[in-house]
């Protein structure tokens, strides 16, 4: 049986499986955290490359073949979070 | 016990605009999140890092979409799942997580027990501080007595029973609330 299968034959909540529980859940590394946090800063930047994606077929296929690229020429850092970002909003249209 | 707004509270005030709460809602979901790409579907880091930033960006476009502020729990699980099988799929690189190597049955296990782990880690926020923090520190961010006793002013010696109190403390809320 797989460490999980053994988690899941523990009954209840007793102190011994609680704390088995919180070991499972380490902190995500605090860059990720923030740069999930500060998504709402970069909408509206995103907000203008999306709205000039639905305006042009030619200039929506350039942006979506290299989004890192199309951020940093709108002079936005293309870290993960907001390239992320970037592609929900256009996979959203 | 601390007053913690639920999940369904928590979505309410993240439509309406609120970024306080886009912040809180990242913080309560960022571990379960991360557990999930790391532990169930052992993406590597950068791989993990990816998926992470995907599922909040997906989150936050579509928040509005959700037909229950009540189910943001298991739609966050649906979506780390999707993503990190997505991930999988799309990657050809030799190692440990391959899709091929994933057994279904423990991944569903895995995130069960994640589930669960998360259930706990709200009785833990709703017990609230000094006993989030030093269990926190104990169990999640492997410190050690004389480093938590050192953080937080108390003497090292009296750790382990300071431990063994807020555990009880957060059985009797799990207790509470089933």
């Amino acid at each position: 049986m797989s460490d999980w299968g053994v988690l899941s034959e523990m009954n209840g909540y007793d102190e011994e499986r609680i704390a088995v529980l919180l070991r499972l859940l380490p902190p995500a590394p605090a860059g990720w955290v923030q740069a999930a946090q500060e998504l709402p800063l970069a909408r509206v930047e995103i907000a203008a490359l999306v709205a000039r994606a639905e305006a042009d077929a030619a200039t929506r296929a350039q942006i979506v073949a290299d989004l890192e690229s199309a951020l940093a020429a709108e002079g936005i850092e293309p870290t993960p979070s907001v390239v992320a970002a970037l592609r929900a909003c256009l996979d959203a249209d | 016990m601390a007053e913690i707004a639920t999940d369904a509270q928590l979505v309410s005030r993240c439509r309406s605009g609120d970024p306080a709460a886009w912040n809180e809602l990242v913080e309560r979901f960022s571990r379960y999140v991360f557990a999930i790409c790391v532990q169930a579907f052992r993406l590597p880091p950068e791989d993990a890092e990816d998926v992470f930033q995907e599922v909040f960006a997906r989150v936050y476009q579509h928040l509005d979409r959700l037909r229950s502020d009540d189910s943001i729990r298991p739609w966050i699980a649906q979506l780390t799942r999707r993503l990190c099988i997505d991930r999988l799929r799309s990657s050809g690189r030799e190692g440990p997580a391959e899709l091929d190597d994933l057994d279904p049955g423990g991944v569903d296990e895995a995130l069960a027990g994640l589930d669960d782990a998360l259930t706990v880690r709200a009785s833990l926020d709703a017990v609230g501080d000094p006993c989030r923090d030093i269990l926190d520190r104990f169990f999640c961010r492997d410190e050690s007595y004389k480093s938590i006793g050192d953080a937080l002013g108390l003497p090292a010696g009296t750790i382990a029973s300071r431990i063994s109190r807020c555990l009880g403390k957060v059985r009797a809320e799990l207790e509470g609330r089933t």
